[in-house]
């Protein structure tokens, strides 16, 4: 139980930090909305709903990009991880808040961005914002831990969509086949299974391994 | 420093140069014809079996990463490292000879159809962006460490992968092509084998070399330190 | 508390640190000196848990949770208030009574009535004292603190003498300066590390 308090207190102060800079999240809204106005223009002709589809799914990956960008910055600038790292909590709450404040980051910017997604381009069935949320998951989990990684190199934001993005495929692949839907794929159940699955296989990867990443 | 118990560098030099000598042999001269590809069918040996050379070196590498992390193992880290360069020249040839094998297929010089050559184009990015992460850091224990994780997540992603480029056949409609390698069975199943254990031979002792290269360099710094 | 047996530390082909032995018992006060560059900061980071060494032991007779570290940074966030930080560090360390305890803290280094800004807007003397703050929080047994008067004023000096003296009688300290006369009245052993 106290390692959920220990959790909740790290994710709590991601979202304080947020709160007071007010950067990532608006950042995320303009650039997901930008990045729709682009879609329409490099798809000449009346895009279908598969092709547009696929599109939605590259908005939200990209969109997760910037925001797992920006999710070590507090730790990084004001060097804290060593804080963090010294306190006498399991080292993986580090990687569990952090992944869960992005992804309160995420969906809050996908409140828009479906929403517009229907008004630009095709509606959204319930299937689709299933996928949304397992995708986000392990976007989030996946791309914290990156991002912890990533951080503590000499490239930095260079390094974490070359490192996420290998490992992100398999979210599109089972997104992408929830989000077409019948008749094109026969059981979108499935693609939703996968993604389950790869949820969850990723988190314990994650979990159990976390404690290399930030300390010796 | 190595382990007495382990085969001599020579030895295996040799080995791997008689082993792929014969392979060569087996895969221009005993093979068989293909029926329908004829001659130039026979690059599918080498393609193959380096591709499962490469598999090797990854799961190795990951292997070792495992043993630098759990034990603490002062040699895993460069271990590990090597293998997975190693792989990564594999998969190279792996990407090239089976760019070859579908011009001669199907006459395009990439194909989207073939579920092992877009999982090496993946597995492929992965392990470039590993070597990217590698020379990112200094040299010390969070380079190993870093590494050895992203190692591990490799492994993880061979099959994951794998199991997702199967599930998006589904939507994605690529060409089919019903072409795959010769059904085995007499020579055929002899050559390859054969063409499998010389690429295999082959990796160990490129890693070997490597190994004892850097292992040498390493040593002659430190005495060269020691001098000083 | 704290013992090294032939510590050594090396980061790739920079050797740091070389063959290091002390031993600390509990309630004693070591201070390490030594030039720029030979090694303090890594010697401490290893004691305080944040690095491993990689030659010889380094036995450490207490859990994380009972060490208090300070290093360069003061490991605070720049955008937080001064209250938000250790309310987030008295939560990870699970410290009784926390706000009672955070109170005091802020009271005695003088901070209390700065304690509801942010602090990027503080003084480096004055995030110095909230990093002592922090340090001192959880009441560790072991303090590791690395170059504690940097950044302090007179006032400020004096109070961390006098914390250090009233914390002399029951806690186990190591302390590197390059100033060691300040503390030599409190140490109770020396370490100087070469350059």
């Amino acid at each position: 139980m106290s390692y959920f308090r220990d959790v909740g207190a790290l994710a709590r102060k991601d979202l304080l930090l947020e709160l007071r800079a007010r950067d990532t999240l608006p950042a995320m809204l303009l650039f997901v909305a930008a990045t729709f106005v682009i879609f329409h223009f490099a798809l000449p002709g009346a895009p279908s709903r598969l092709e547009t589809s696929g599109l939605l799914w590259i908005a939200i990956l990209f969109t997760a990009l910037l925001g797992l960008g920006r999710a070590f910055v507090p730790e990084r600038e004001q060097r804290t991880m060593d804080g963090l790292v010294l306190a006498p909590c399991d080292r993986s709450t580090i990687w569990l808040a952090k992944s869960l404040a992005t992804l309160a980051f995420l969906a809050a910017a996908e409140v828009v961005a479906l929403p517009l997604y229907a008004l630009f381009f095709h509606s959204i069935d319930g299937t689709t914002v299933a996928a949304v949320l397992l995708a986000d998951v392990g976007i989030c989990g996946v791309g914290a831990f990156l991002g912890a990684m990533a951080v503590a190199t000499r490239a930095r934001d260079l390094l974490l969509p070359l490192l996420f993005l290998p490992l992100a495929m398999p979210i599109v692949v089972g997104a992408v086949g929830a989000t077409v839907g019948p008749p094109v794929v026969s059981s979108p159940g499935r693609y939703l299974g996968f993604l389950a699955l790869y949820d969850l296989l990723f988190a314990v990867i994650c979990w159990a391994s976390f404690e290399y990443v930030v300390a010796e | 420093m190595g382990r007495t118990s382990r085969i001599p560098l020579p030895a295996l030099a040799v080995s791997s140069l008689v082993l792929v000598t014969t392979a060569l042999a087996f895969v221009f001269f005993v093979a068989p014809n293909d029926a329908n590809q004829g001659f130039s069918q026979r690059i599918f040996y080498f393609h193959v079996s380096i591709a499962f050379a490469a598999y090797a070196c990854f799961i190795g590498g990951a292997w070792k990463a495992f043993r630098h992390l759990t034990k603490r193992d002062p040699r895993a880290d460069l271990e590990s490292y090597v293998l997975i360069h190693q792989g990564l020249i594999f998969g190279t040839l792996v990407l090239l000879t089976g760019s070859i094998w579908a011009k001669i297929s199907w006459g395009v010089w990439w194909t989207w159809s073939e579920d092992e050559l877009v999982l090496f184009l993946v597995l492929y990015l992965f392990y470039c962006a590993y070597f990217m992460l590698r020379f990112s850091l200094d040299p010390g224990p969070q380079r190993a460490n870093l590494s050895a994780v992203y190692a591990l997540f490799g492994v993880v992603l061979i099959p994951v992968s794998f199991l997702a480029i199967r599930l998006a056949k589904e939507f994605l409609h690529p060409r089919v092509f019903t072409l795959h390698g010769p059904s085995f069975g007499g020579w055929i199943l002899v050559t390859y084998c054969v063409a499998q254990a010389a690429m295999l031979v082959l990796a160990y002792t490129l890693y070997r070399l490597e190994l004892s290269g850097k292992r040498l360099d390493l040593r002659l710094r430190r005495l060269r330190e020691v001098l000083v | 508390m704290l013992t090294a047996r032939r510590l050594g530390k090396r980061y790739g082909e920079k050797r740091v640190l070389r063959r290091i032995d002390f031993a600390l018992p509990r309630g004693g006060f070591l201070v390490v000196t030594g030039p720029n560059g030979a090694g303090k900061t890594t010697l401490l980071r290893i004691c305080a848990g944040l690095a491993q060494p990689t030659e010889g032991r380094i036995e450490r007779d207490a859990t994380r949770a009972e060490v208090g570290y300070l290093g360069h940074e003061p490991l605070v966030y720049r955008e937080l208030t001064a209250l938000e930080n250790l309310e987030l560090y008295g939560r990870l360390y699970r410290v009784p009574e926390r706000r009672e305890r955070i109170g005091m803290l802020l009271e005695r280094f003088g901070l209390w009535e700065a304690r509801h800004e942010r602090v990027a807007s503080y003084s480096r003397g004055m995030t110095q004292r909230l990093a002592l703050c922090r340090v001192l929080l959880h009441e560790p047994e072991l303090l590791v603190l690395d170059e504690p008067y940097s950044a302090l004023d007179e006032a400020g000096a004096e109070l961390l003498d006098a914390q250090l003296a009233e914390l002399r009688a029951e806690r186990t300290v190591l302390l590197a300066t390059h100033d060691p006369a300040r503390i030599e009245p409190l140490a109770s052993g020396a370490l100087a590390l070469a350059g």
